[in-house]
């Protein structure tokens, strides 16, 4: 992300996650070699029973891979090979759990300061700052069992933070929660991803949650990493099942360039031109992520000039499959940013698609994430 | 070892009365062992009573810890551990305030267990007055002697008690937020 300060350079090593681990429980097998960004987000998505969690709970210390090495920014917190083993309790981490798991005899203030109590510098403006972006100023003589699904979520997702530390581990943090809950929840970590800069490793196996939050996409299956990269690399990728997904999509980073306050528009540049959208309450020069889904991509081989359609882009195909229902998946290159778009197998044989020509993408529809 | 435990719930008392006295006794193991340490002989004496009372009211104790330790799962200790608790800190930070309705019902149950027993304090203390007598006894020993109204007085006593124990026991069980919900 373009907002996100990146002031890690004075460490002396380049922030980054080593994460290695196999373990074998008979049933399941987890066999995971990752070499991860140490900013940003970075999502672990899966299928339940795709280890996604086994692998967060490795990382955390809560579970202990027979054969692992985990370094953490330059901390090393496990090496089997040496018999290291860092205990969780003594890993500079905060762990977000797929339930609140609050300390139910404690109020709201005593769950915040028990982690706190236990740390050597304690930094109360921190402390201040995470109140106010989580909004929980106003609940702090509160019980547990006081509090919403959401509220409970949002003090553990603070309690975690409250101690700044050198990661924070996220499990599900949205999947005990409806739907309005989870739209309570969303802008407050995407203000997280914007305003703090720890970074976080996210499991997920929602799709939406990917599109909103990740920087960069771990997809596991089964145990294995099916693949690891940038989000919209990763998204766009032929070779992995989310693409042929009826959700599939892409998403862009974009900036607010101009309001076109008669028609209701506001254009937003990307790197290789701008998308006319529906008006966005947004300062020009806000950064703006935008999800285009794939079936709202279509295809026209001469630059169309009388159609109803805004957004009408140059772009370059680079992939396409055909998944044997009647449905083609071509990925495409506008300048640098890549798109997929879903047609049909027959339009992709009336058209002569190929890899390399140069073709012109309408799209339909979008959708702004944040 | 948990069964063991639980074995006073179904032995009568009178059985493990017997058995206690026999290993206790001068020729029980239990009893040499004592006798060797120059502490005498356990029957019929107040310390034989009181290793009794807590062998057979051992799983009223012993019981709803477990039920309590249980209960509490592993999630708030591994979200303790994630905020920098060592093991021992979370036994006292966690698991024994979120314990405490616990650790209360079991001192209780285990406390009007023991006054209330009969069969295990007549084998292994045998009623002897001012040393081994206890309120279950005399009630018995003033319905033998047919002074209903002593007994009358002690019983009384004793239901009252019971009764304020039970009562109090389940309005402090009241006021902990984890039953409360475990409860509704």
């Amino acid at each position: 992300m373009s907002t996100r300060r990146s002031n890690n350079t004075s460490l002396p090593i380049s922030p980054s996650f080593q994460v290695q681990f196999e373990l074998d429980y008979g049933a399941f097998q987890l066999a995971v070699d990752l070499s991860l960004p140490g900013t940003g987000v970075t999502v672990l998505f899966g299928h339940s029973g795709s280890g996604k969690t086994t692998l967060l709970r490795c990382i955390a210390g809560l579970y202990r891979a027979p054969k692992g090495y985990l370094e953490i920014n330059g901390n090393v917190w496990q090496d089997s090979e040496k018999g290291l083993f860092v205990p969780t309790y003594k890993r500079a981490l905060g762990y977000v759990f797929q339930e609140a798991n609050l300390f139910p005899h404690l109020t709201v203030t005593g769950n915040l300061q028990y982690g706190l109590k236990r740390i050597d510098k304690p930094s109360n403006s921190s402390v201040e700052q995470i109140l106010e972006l989580l909004g929980i100023g106003h609940l702090l003589d509160r019980l547990p069992h006081n509090l919403s699904g959401g509220e409970r979520q949002r003090v553990a997702i603070a309690r975690a933070l409250a101690l700044n530390p050198e990661v924070l581990l996220m499990d599900e943090p949205l999947a005990s929660l409806d739907f309005k809950r989870k739209q309570e929840i969303l802008p407050f970590l995407g203000r997280l991803h914007r305003d703090l800069n720890i970074p976080v490793l996210y499991v997920t196996h929602s799709q939406q949650e990917v599109a909103q939050l990740a920087d960069y996409l771990v997809i596991l299956a089964d145990g294995r990493v099916l693949s690891s990269g940038s989000l919209s690399d990763t998204l766009s990728r032929l070779d992995v099942p989310l693409a042929q997904e009826k959700e599939a999509a892409t998403v862009w980073d974009v900036t607010v360039a101009e309001h076109e306050v008669d028609y209701h528009l506001t254009s937003v540049a990307f790197a290789g031109g701008t998308l006319s959208l529906p008006t966005i309450n947004a300062e020009i020069g806000t950064s703006l992520r935008v999800l285009i889904y794939a079936r709202d991509v279509s295809i026209v081989l001469e630059k169309p000039i009388t159609t109803s359609i805004l957004n009408v882009l140059t772009a370059t195909i680079t992939g396409i499959v055909d998944d044997q229902c009647g449905r083609s998946v071509v990925q495409l290159k506008v300048d640098k940013q890549l798109l997929l778009a879903h047609i049909t197998s027959k339009s992709a044989q009336l058209l002569e698609l190929n890899i390399g020509m140069t073709v012109y993408v309408q799209i339909k529809g979008t959708s702004i994430l944040h | 070892m948990q069964y063991l435990s639980r074995l006073p719930l179904v032995l009568p008392p009178t059985v493990l009365g017997f058995y206690l006295l026999v290993l206790m006794g001068p020729n029980g193991a239990l009893g040499r062992l004592t006798a060797e340490l120059g502490l005498g002989t356990l029957p019929f004496t107040f310390a034989g009573l009181v290793v009794a009372s807590v062998l057979y009211s051992l799983p009223f104790v012993v019981q709803p810890l477990q039920a309590t330790f249980t209960s509490i799962g592993e999630q708030p200790l591994e979200a303790a551990a994630t905020l920098r608790a060592s093991p021992l800190d979370i036994f006292f930070s966690v698991v024994v305030p979120m314990a405490k309705p616990g650790f209360l019902t079991a001192f209780i149950l285990g406390f009007t267990h023991t006054v209330g027993e009969f069969g295990v304090v007549l084998m292994v203390g045998g009623n002897i007055p001012d040393k081994t007598r206890v309120v279950s006894m005399q009630i018995y020993n003033h319905v033998e002697a047919l002074e209903y109204g002593e007994a009358h007085q002690l019983a009384g006593i004793l239901l009252l008690f019971s009764f304020t124990v039970l009562l109090l026991l389940y309005t402090v069980l009241k006021t902990y937020p984890i039953v409360h919900q475990a409860f509704k």
